[in-house]
């Protein structure tokens, strides 16, 4: 049988690895990833292992690498992919090597990000500066020539011209101190544009309105170095006088974080100054761009080879990692280390154990060993990109027990089917089958593209779901005759109108009857018949009654198939007691009674219905064959279990629907309800059996193997199961049996959601194409055309987002649901864990995940 | 013509929504044309006919009305689809020459 029916054979190895080859080994090991490692001193803490030393190192890399990563995407330069292969896991002594580099690396990039703060700071201060002096310049401008001369001031203070209305106010101030050797003190500076405000507020308080603020503002936002923002700032320019103003002013100043510069009161200092930081800023512009080019230059060689380095550096830390799992021998020459494997792979695995020795020179090759284990071996299916999205699907109830019947191959199928025959329509599971397909066709760009939104890589991790549950939803689309709730009528209807012009004009509602001439008696040759479409009076109830007759039937045979795989598992597992009261009594109770009536629905299907040329006829033969005469299934499977028999409400019938069926009926079920009780009881029963007769032999071989001296221990362990307590086996006996029996009821009658869901997505496309489409399609003149096409968006919008995704989401959860607990609880346990290898690519995977 | 006016999922959306409703709507319009039954009741008609005659050209020109409305729409969406794939391209070239 192939793997994926079963998991893998496991095995659990010893292996001896020699110190020098260990690292080598374990490093092939990584790249093939077939190989889980037991940790071997699991009461040791991280800080304890050999290995931390190394560790500590990969994970001071690890960081430097992230800093230099960090550089690299602040600049936005392109960090190249790997081309092609991985690069090997590097030779413990190219660490030191990697580590210099990334030391090297590290301290240039800090330097020069240093010095180009620095220089920033710098920069920032000497643009505040020539903007004050700009600014200032201003200030100054308005009052002709400065205010620092009593003779300008005096011609201030007689100017009467009104646009000086500024000019006034800060005269009149000074006017108030009345001192001849008054000084006009000034400070200037630069402070953040929001703080302005309050600073204004604050000086006015602090100083009772004996100073003077004027401000303007700076256009172009300047660069803070430190953070890197875009800010925007204002210079100030504050008159007082005095000292004690003077210590007041700056110490708020201080407050607000302003910078004060340093402003030369005469205007041609001031100009002098000016031009002296023009010069300045000119120089430091030039040493500005070279030192971001060279930073440049260095963060561009180190994108070319950021990824590579990456990868090494992970692939050592995986690797140390792993070492740390082993055990020291007490020669402290070898590292002894205890693994899972798939038996069919040892031969691989030894040949990367070869090369690895090789590899490091070492003369002593690695000795793999096999050992004997009572421990329950790690659950793996080899999958390929088809079947692990299936398989996911497993997993995600539960890791199956190990060697156990793996539900998964048959999902495949019954998954995509199941889901179909809730989302049956023929125009939406196109729809899903294109995007499936699309993902499918165009895997590797979409592989390589590594999008991180979480909902498209559900869909790209399910894509061949998405694309076989596509098509299987068109096949049942074509036997439903649905798309987007319209019927095709490819072969032709089987109906034909009958009625006769006056008729037709007459009456609102008319009857096709089947059995008349109406129906040609032969069936239309696909799926239901298009004429269905049309009959709004009765389409709901025919429907309903054909899919819930097809989900019972689906759903008792899937369920079937669940148990029938559970025998495949007692002989597995040599399970021969199993067999006898498990299985059989299983399959016989679901068999008699649920498979019994889907029976009754195809007699009922084949018995009943019209005779051709007699339509009509009242003849008792013929009628007892008519639908008139056709029992309802329900009531008659009721009456089954409650040995009640009605008497038929019309005469003219049959009371059964064959010969024999009440006596038939009634030994079903309680043949049916005799496999309760074996259920219930056989298995505990066989346990105590085999207890008492082992408890009854176990002195003789107690005895023979104290004369043996040798033999004895054989035996005691190959018994696991017995030991427990009975009474916890009649429990867990009888759980799993109320289960079984209500569950088939239950599960029979969940089935029916298969109709339900079907139900909702015809009636849903229904409503969507009578409410939206329709209205595009009721004009009279061609202006309907431009409607139709505005309609049509709204419209298939509304069929992608309601009736395809949320309608396409619901019917797989149901599905799941479907698959999980109908019929994996039949036979399958989940009580594994997964098998999870020592695997380079997985590592790099889910750390280049966590990273982004 | 270097003007882009949606972005690349706009233009994307109305690539898929333009191809979907050509074929969509033409084959509607095939079906008008050959008076599909199934179509009946997407039909401008008037509560009350006074005779089946009247009916029946009622059909019928619902009928070719319908089949060249459906026409109209889906030659609106080759404009759609002509004018969004420039775009998709646009954003495509504009994307690549980055």
């Amino acid at each position: 049988m192939g793997s994926l029916f079963r998991s893998e054979e496991m095995t659990l190895c010893q292996l001896f690895l020699q110190s020098e080859a260990a690292y080598a080994c374990v490093s092939e090991l990584g790249e093939l990833g077939l190989v889980q490692f037991r940790d071997l001193n699991p009461d040791v803490n991280a800080f304890q292992r050999k290995f931390v030393n190394e560790v500590r190192r990969c994970d001071e890399m690890e960081r430097k690498l992230r800093y230099l990563e960090k550089e690299i995407r602040r600049d936005g330069i392109p960090m190249l992919e790997i081309p092609g292969e991985c690069p090997e896991a590097p030779q413990p002594r190219e660490m030191i090597d990697l580590e210099a580099t990334f030391e090297k690396l590290e301290n240039e990039l800090r330097e020069v990000n240093q010095n180009a703060e620095a220089l920033k700071r710098n920069y920032l201060e000497l643009t505040e500066l020539k903007h004050i002096l700009r600014k200032t310049q201003v200030f100054f401008d308005e009052h002709e020539g400065g205010a620092n001369t009593t003779e300008s001031m005096t011609r201030a203070l007689i100017s009467d011209d009104p646009n000086r209305h500024i000019g006034h106010v800060q005269l009149g101030l000074r006017d108030k101190q009345e001192s001849l050797e008054f000084l006009p003190c000034f400070v200037a500076g630069v402070i953040l544009r929001e703080r302005i405000p309050a600073f204004e507020r604050m000086l006015w308080r602090a100083c009772r309105g004996n100073v003077f603020l004027r401000q303007a503002e700076i256009d172009t936002p300047l660069e803070d170095p430190s953070s890197s923002d875009q800010v925007y700032k204002s210079v100030f320019i504050i008159f007082f006088q005095g000292d004690q103003l003077k210590t007041r002013v700056k110490k708020i100043c201080e407050g607000f974080r302003a910078t004060l510069y340093p402003c030369p009161e005469a205007p041609a200092d001031r100009r002098e100054m000016a031009m002296g930081v023009m010069t300045r800023i000119e120089d430091l512009n030039t040493v500005l761009g070279q030192t971001q080019d060279h930073r440049h230059r260095v963060l561009v060689a180190a994108a070319k080879n950021i990824k590579n380095w990456f990868v090494k550096v992970r692939k050592i830390k995986a690797i140390y990692h792993t070492l740390n799992l082993f055990n020291l021998d007490v020669t402290q020459k070898c590292l002894i280390a205890e693994c899972w494997v798939p038996a069919l792979d040892l031969e691989t695995i030894q040949l990367a154990l070869r090369r690895g020795t090789e590899r490091s020179g070492s003369s002593v090759p690695p000795i793999l060993n096999r050992m004997e284990t009572l421990e329950d071996p790690p659950t793996y299916n080899r999958t390929n990109k088809f079947t692990s999205a299936f398989q996911n699907l497993i997993y995600a109830y539960g890791v199956a027990t190990y060697r156990e019947v793996n539900p998964a191959p048959y999902t495949i199928i019954t998954f995509p089917f199941l889901f179909a025959v809730m989302f049956g329509d023929l125009g939406h599971g196109a729809l899903m089958a294109i995007f499936g397909f699309w993902m499918c066709y165009k895997e590797k760009p979409l592989q390589a593209k590594k999008i991180d939104s979480e909902i498209w890589n559900i869909f790209f991790g399910g894509r061949y779901i998405i694309l076989l549950m596509g098509l299987f939803s068109m096949y049942t689309g074509l036997i439903y005759n649905d798309i987007f709730s319209k019927s095709l009528n490819i072969f032709g209807s089987s109906w034909r109108n009958n009625y006769n012009q006056s008729t037709l004009e007459s009456n609102k509602l008319l009857q096709l009857n089947p059995d008349s001439e109406d129906y040609i008696q032969t069936p239309y040759p696909f799926g239901i018949d298009p004429v269905w479409q049309l009959a709004e009076a009765n389409k709901i109830i025919f429907m309903n009654a054909y899919k819930m007759k097809i989900s019972i039937i689906i759903g008792v045979f899937h369920m079937l198939f669940g148990v029938c795989m559970s025998l495949w598992n007692h002989l597995y597992f040599k399970r021969r007691i199993s067999v006898y009261v498990e299985f059989i009594p299983q399959i016989l109770f679901l068999t008699l009674l649920f498979f019994y009536m889907v029976l009754l629905m195809f007699i009922k299907w084949t018995t009943y219905g019209s005779t051709p040329p007699f339509y009509g006829s009242d003849d008792p033969e013929i009628v007892k064959t008519s639908a008139y005469c056709a029992p309802s299934i329900l009531i008659t499977f009721i009456n089954m279990m409650l040995f009640k028999h009605d008497a038929n409400t019309r005469p003219v019938c049959d009371d059964t629907m064959y010969a024999g069926q009440m006596g038939i009926q009634k030994f079903f079920v309680i043949l049916a309800l005799m496999c309760v009780p074996v259920m219930l009881f056989g298995k505990p029963y066989f346990i105590m059996k085999e207890q008492k007769q082992r408890a009854r032999q176990g002195h003789q071989p107690v005895e023979g193997a104290a004369e043996n001296g040798n033999a004895g221990g054989a035996a005691a362990p190959a018994a696991h199961h017995h030991d427990e307590d009975i009474t916890e086996v009649f429990i867990h006996q009888g759980i799993h049996t109320i289960e079984y029996v209500l569950g088939s009821v239950s599960h029979t009658a969940s089935y029916l959601r298969l109709w339900a869901l079907s139900l909702a997505h015809a009636q849903l496309a229904e409503v969507a194409w009578n409410m939206l489409l329709r209205k595009g399609l009721m004009s009279t003149d061609f202006q309907g055309g431009i409607f139709l096409y505005i309609v049509f968006a709204g419209w298939a919008a509304i069929s992608v987002s309601i009736l395809v995704l949320m309608e396409g989401l619901s019917a797989f959860l149901h599905t799941l649901r479907l698959h999980w607990v109908e019929f994996q609880s039949k036979f399958y346990q989940g009580e594994g864990y997964l098998f999870q290898p020592f695997s380079f690519e997985v590592i790099l995977d889910s750390a280049g995940q966590t990273e982004e | 013509m270097a003007c882009k006016i949606c972005g690349p999922k706009l233009s994307l959306c109305g690539l898929v929504l333009s191809v979907w409703g050509i074929i969509q709507l033409t084959l509607m319009g095939v079906f008008y044309y050959i008076k599909a039954v199934a179509l009946l009741e997407d039909l401008p008609l008037e509560e009350h006919h006074s005779s089946m005659e009247s009916f029946i050209t009622n059909v019928e020109t619902g009928y070719t009305q319908n089949a060249y409305n459906c026409w109209i729409a889906a030659l609106l969406y080759v404009i759609t689809l002509v004018v969004s794939g420039h775009q998709f391209w646009m954003n495509n070239r504009s994307s690549v020459s980055m």
